[in-house]
This record gives structure tokens, sequence and C-alpha cells, in this order.
């Protein structure tokens, strides 16, 4: 009888392991054509967080790619694009198992990852299976390899098939600063950053080396880890105390909308300036948007311009999805179309290997022919140093909008 | 002035602590097992307050009625399901059982609710105390918070000293064989033990996302295993001490953020830990037990 129990149990155990992974298939998304006859139909895989802590932009980067793929399917082009996106609750595992996922798909090109800290994981798998990966967003340098670190060291090595649409870190914390002297938003300056985060990390390392350089005075340099998000009081009493008059934040919009409402209780009201990571704070779900009023940040797209390509993506974007997309939409829907260009450029087809298709496309993006047009900038250029180029643009919160500065 | 305001921030922040500590204490003093499920009580109590002021909009007192409600019937049907058959098993599988719960509480959390953070608006509607011209403010919740944490603490004091109950509580706490034989009803007294305890998960899920306004599924963890060591520090199983060490937790956290590091603030609460026991093995006000062999 006991020996009938146990095989129930291990029977029972090993129906609900089976269960577990058939659970992992379901809920992935696939959009575009199924191979019609004439046209090749390259299998794009993206990946981002569409649930968890970071959500909004995994959702909104997903939308944006499928508007981007079902224009570029519509026309009457050799390029087709099918594409699956997978979800990785900005988790470096849960992506490493996604981007697993996506190659047993079959996946050509790899658009992705949207956070950063997972894309340094993805990126060197990506690297070795020489797979032509653009990430709309994650900024760091240990994404793409070969740069200096704060010592000057590289500790992590060129990975060679690795583009971004967005600025580094560095570039962005080197712009906030150039910006916030150049518009002279502040003489003291206080910092909160998330030292446990790579992203905020490479940032703030940078913002305080070109601050120095330019001669603005920080004042208070205070951190958190993702443990200890909750109670940001010390930290601003420092900076309120020291006479701050701006707070850059380079950090995400949870952790900040919390550091905007404490700052409200204790009556410390200085400019607060944030980076691309600080968009989105407007549609967390019950948030009042009057406590972001006036916030800063730099980010390469406004929903708000009036040229014809970002009022098409917009309107589009409303209608399909509702709400208005943030710049990690637009950072999306720039690196399908990159990539449509480039694919049209060499003549890339389906049949191709991936690491065909990936020397393709680096020879593409590193030749100085080479410029792309779109909605985060005009004009960018790549480097082989994986590094775009294109000229950021300030933003402004006003009346629960963004507003160009 | 500065450090006055550390002081309330630390006191406020404590008393959150002690709050949930209390939870902790009350289950390992009656039942002698960790509940490490409840710091995910906490979280569900405040979606459960959050989900009827937002989309039912109820009145706050209502929805944190309402929260209680929720939370009282989760603590005693998880206390039924998972822990009760277990009861004479050894104080491991217990363990293990109530990570295996606060797992699944924070998983199913997270398909209801999804994992984009919500943001609490506050119960307590009145306006900060603005001191001494401005340069100290008092935040409405800090003041909600620590007069709860006080009543509570009282009304604990009182129930288990007082009432028939309390004494029951109190007796298997001692010696639960003996107090089976002198007619005390074992299983009810642990599973009102749990009720109670989840009654103060919920109260403390309102008041901890009154003033750190994000709520996603994992927000009870954090704030669980910080509370937990709080009972620790200040005597687990003891109800003042319970609730010494959540304040002295709180105030050791803000002004080791303020004053030394704001990364190194976690280290330093935890070494603090570590002394205490080292000094005082059963906490600051816990009581010496001898185990007779």
């Amino acid at each position: 009888m006991k020996k009938f129990t146990r095989i129930i149990c291990v029977m029972l155990a090993l129906v609900m392991a089976l269960a577990c992974f058939s659970g992992c298939k379901s809920g992935d998304t696939q959009t575009g054509s199924d191979g019609s006859t004439g046209t090749s139909t390259i299998k794009i895989g993206g990946i981002g967080p569409t649930t968890g802590k970071a959500a909004l932009y995994g959702q909104a980067v997903k939308n944006a790619a499928e508007i981007a793929v079902e224009e570029i399917n519509a026309k009457d082009s050799s390029v087709k694009f099918e594409l699956k996106f997978e979800d990785d609750e900005n988790d470096p595992e849960k992506s490493t198992n996604a981007y697993n996922n996506l190659k047993d798909w079959g996946m050509q090109i790899l658009c992705g990852t949207v956070t950063t800290q997972p894309c340094i994981a993805v990126s060197s798998e990506a690297n070795n299976d020489k797979i032509f990966t653009l990430t709309p967003s994650a900024s760091s340098t240990d994404v793409i390899g070969g740069q200096p670190d704060a010592d000057g060291n590289v500790t992590i090595q060129r990975k060679d098939t690795i583009y971004q649409m967005c600025f580094t870190d560095p570039n962005q914390g080197t712009a906030s600063a150039q910006y916030i002297k150049e518009q002279n938003l502040g003489t003291k300056i206080a910092v909160i950053y998330n030292n446990s985060d790579a992203y905020s990390t490479g940032i703030y390392q940078k913002f305080s080396a070109e601050a120095e350089k330019l001669g603005l005075d920080i004042v208070s340099v205070n951190t958190f880890t993702d443990d200890s998000d909750n109670d940001f009081k010390p930290q601003l009493n420092d900076a309120k105390s020291k006479g701050a008059d701006l707070l850059f934040l380079p950090i995400y919009y949870t952790p900040a909308s919390l550091i905007l409402k404490q700052a409200k209780e204790i009556s410390y009201a200085p400019k607060f300036f944030g980076v691309d990571g600080m968009d989105g704070i407007l549609s967390l779900e019950n948030f009042d948007t009057s406590l972001a009023e006036g916030v800063m940040l730099l980010t390469p797209f406004t929903a708000d311009a009036t040229d014809d390509l970002t009022k098409n993506f917009v309107t589009k974007y409303q209608e399909k999805y509702g709400g208005i997309p943030n710049q990690f939409a637009a950072d999306m829907y720039d690196c399908i179309y990159a990539i449509y260009e480039a694919c049209i450029n060499q003549g890339v087809t389906s049949d191709m290997t991936a690491e065909e298709i990936s020397q393709k496309l680096i020879a593409e993006f590193t030749s100085s022919d080479f410029t792309f047009s779109g909605l985060t900038g005009e004009n960018m250029t790549w480097s082989d140093s994986g590094e775009v180029s294109k000229a950021p643009k300030g933003m402004v919160i006003k009346n629960g909008e963004y507003v160009g500065m | 002035m500065t450090f006055v305001s550390n002081l309330i921030n630390g006191i406020s922040l404590g008393s959150v602590y002690a709050i949930i500590a209390l939870g902790y204490t009350m289950v390992y003093g009656i039942a002698k097992m960790l509940n490490f499920a409840h710091g995910d009580v906490i979280m569900v109590g405040a979606y459960a307050s959050y989900c009827t002021m937002i989309y039912l909009n109820w009145h706050p007192l209502l929805s944190i009625l309402f929260s209680i409600v929720v939370c009282t019937i989760l603590g005693v049907v998880i206390e039924a399901f998972a822990y009760k058959p277990l009861r004479r098993a050894g104080s491991l599988a217990v363990l293990i059982t109530a990570i295996g719960v606060s797992y699944l509480l924070q998983n199913a959390a997270l398909l209801i609710w999804g994992s984009t953070p919500k943001i609490f608006t506050s119960v307590v509607n009145i306006k900060p105390l603005s001191l001494f011209g401005g340069k100290l403010t008092i935040t409405a919740e800090s003041i909600v918070t620590v007069a709860a944490c006080v009543l509570i603490m009282i009304g604990l004091t009182l129930f288990t000293q007082k009432t028939k109950m309390g004494k029951a509580m109190r007796a298997v706490s001692e010696d639960k064989d003996a107090a089976e034989l002198m007619g005390v009803n074992v299983n009810t007294t642990i599973s009102t033990t749990f009720a109670i305890g989840s009654a103060l998960a919920a109260v403390a899920g309102v008041l901890l996302c009154s003033a750190y306004p994000t709520l996603v599924p994992t927000t009870g963890s954090m704030p669980g295993i910080k509370a937990f060591t709080a009972a620790v520090f200040g005597g687990i199983g003891s109800i003042p001490g319970t609730m010494l060490g959540g304040i002295l937790l709180g105030i050791i956290e803000i002004f080791s953020k303020s004053y030394i590091s704001t990364s190194l603030s976690d280290a330093i609460v935890f070494a603090v830990l570590i002394i205490v026991l080292l000094v005082k093995p059963t906490g600051i006000l816990g009581k010496k037990v001898t185990e007779k062999v």
C-alpha cells in the first residue's frame, strides 16, 4: 500500500512539472504574415518586462513593435517580419530563459532586451550565438561592452553583435550635467541614486565626473537599494539641509514617485531632474500627477511633437492600445525600422542564418552611408562601439503631460 | 531640528515594524512557529483596502474594516489548511510550509493584480502638522501610525492578561500538553491567535502603504523580514519587547541612513541585531526559559 502511494506521489509530481512547462508556452504573442511565397519573412525576437515593476516599459515596447511590424508587412516590400515577444519581468534569469525560447523558435534578429540588468546577461549570450541585437532602451555600457569603467579599465570586452538605439548611461549622465549647466537650472545639486542597479550607478558616475568638469557643485549624494526603497526622508533631509536647489534622480519611476511624495511631506521643493527612467511616472495607476508638476527629464522623444512621423505613430498607438506612447515605445519603433532599412540595403533574406544576417547588418550599421531618421532623432549614426549618436531633448511635466522645453 | 525630524521618522517607521512584529510574536509565543507568510498577509490586506477604496469608492474606514475581515479569514484558513495538519510534525516542516504559503500568496497576488505598482491613497486625510515655522513637519500618517501602535499594544496586553481567551493563550504558550489536560481547547486557541495576528497584519498593511504608497505583490516581504528581526531583537514572545524592538529598529535604520551611510543602513541594522543577540540571546525584553532535561 505504501509503495502504491509513493508511485502515485511521483506521478503527480511529474504531471505538475509538465504542467509548469506547458504553462510557459502560453501567453506568447505572434504577429506577422506566415511566410507567403515570393517574400521572405525574417523572424525578429523581442524581450522585455510586460509584467513586473518595470512593466510599463515592456508593454510600451511590445505595443510599438507590433505597430511597426504591422506597418512594414502592409508595405509592398521584399522584406517582411514575424515578431515574437517574450516577458522577462526585468529579471536576468527569466530573460535568459526567454532568449533561449526565442532561439528555439528560430529567431534571426533580436530587438531587446528592454531593461539594462537583463540585457547585460542576454547580450553576452546573443554575442556568443552571433545574433544581431539592437536594444531599444538598455542603456548601460556593459550591454555593448568594450567601454572603460570609472577607473578607465575595460572589464567587459566589446560584444560585436550588440547595438543600442538609446543613449548609453554615460552619455545620459554627461548630457544631463551639460544640460543643467547650459540652461542654468541649479547651482547646488543633490543626487539620489540606486547603488544596487547598474543603470542608475552608471549614469551617476558620469554625471558627477562631468559636473566636476563643468564646475557644478554637487552638495549631497545619497543612495538606496532595491531592498530599501521605501523611506527616502533621510536622503531628502540631507539634500534639504545642504540647501540643494536641484535634485538629480537617475532612477526608475517607481521609487521616484515615492521621492516626490516624501519631498512634499517635508516641504522640500527643489527642481527635480530625471533621465529616461523617469518616463512613465504619469501612467502609474492612481498616482497624483500634481506631485510631478515641473519635473524635468532628458529624453529623445516627445509625443507632442508635430512632425508627421510622430503624429502617425501617436495616433495609431492611441487607437490600438490607448494612452500616450513613451520614449521606450518610440525607441522600439525606430529599432524595427532601422533594422528594416538595413535589411533592404543589404538584401537580407529569411533563408540566411542568424550569423550571416548579423554580419550583413553590422556592416550596414557601421558603414558611413547608413543614417537613420526616426521618432527619436534625425540622422542617427552608429559606430562600431555599438553606441548611437543623436541629440537629446529636454522635457518638463506640465499639467500632467510631457511638454518639450 | 533635522535630528528631531529624523527621530520622528524613525519612530513612525518603527511603529509599522512593531505592528507587523506583534503578529509574529503572538503566533510564535503561542504556537511556537514562525509564520513567514505574515508579511504577505499584510500585502493582501493592503490590496483589499486599495480595491474597495479605489474601485468601489468605499470610505477609508470601511475599507480598513473590510481588509481586517479579509485578513482574519485568510489567516484562519491558512492555519486550518497548511499548519493544523502539521501540528505534531517537526518545527522544520512547519517552517518550510510557511515559506511555501508565502510564495503562494505572492504569486496569487501577481496573477490577480499584476505586478504593475499601484499607488495607495492614504487613509489618513489630514494635513501634515507644521511646527517651528515650517522647520519641522510631521505627517498625519506618522501620528496615526504611532497612536495605532500604542493602542494595539495596550489592547493586546489587556487581552492576554484579563480575558479568558487570553489566559488560555498564555497557558498554551507555557505548556501545550498541560493546558490541554486542564481543559483548554488548544486548536481553538491557536486559531484565535492566527485570527488576531492576521487582523493586525491588515492594519499594518494599510498603515504601511499609507506612509509608503507603492503597492506591489512583494510589498510585504522586506518589511516582514525587518519586523521579524525587530521581534527577535526585542524578545520574541514578549508583547512590550516586540514593540520596543520595532521602534528601536526603525530609529536605528533612519539614523544610520542619515548620519552614517545610506548604502550601509541595512548592514548596520542587522549588525546591531547580531550584537544584541550575542550579549542577550533572548532579545532585549525576552524571558529566559531554562530547558528542563
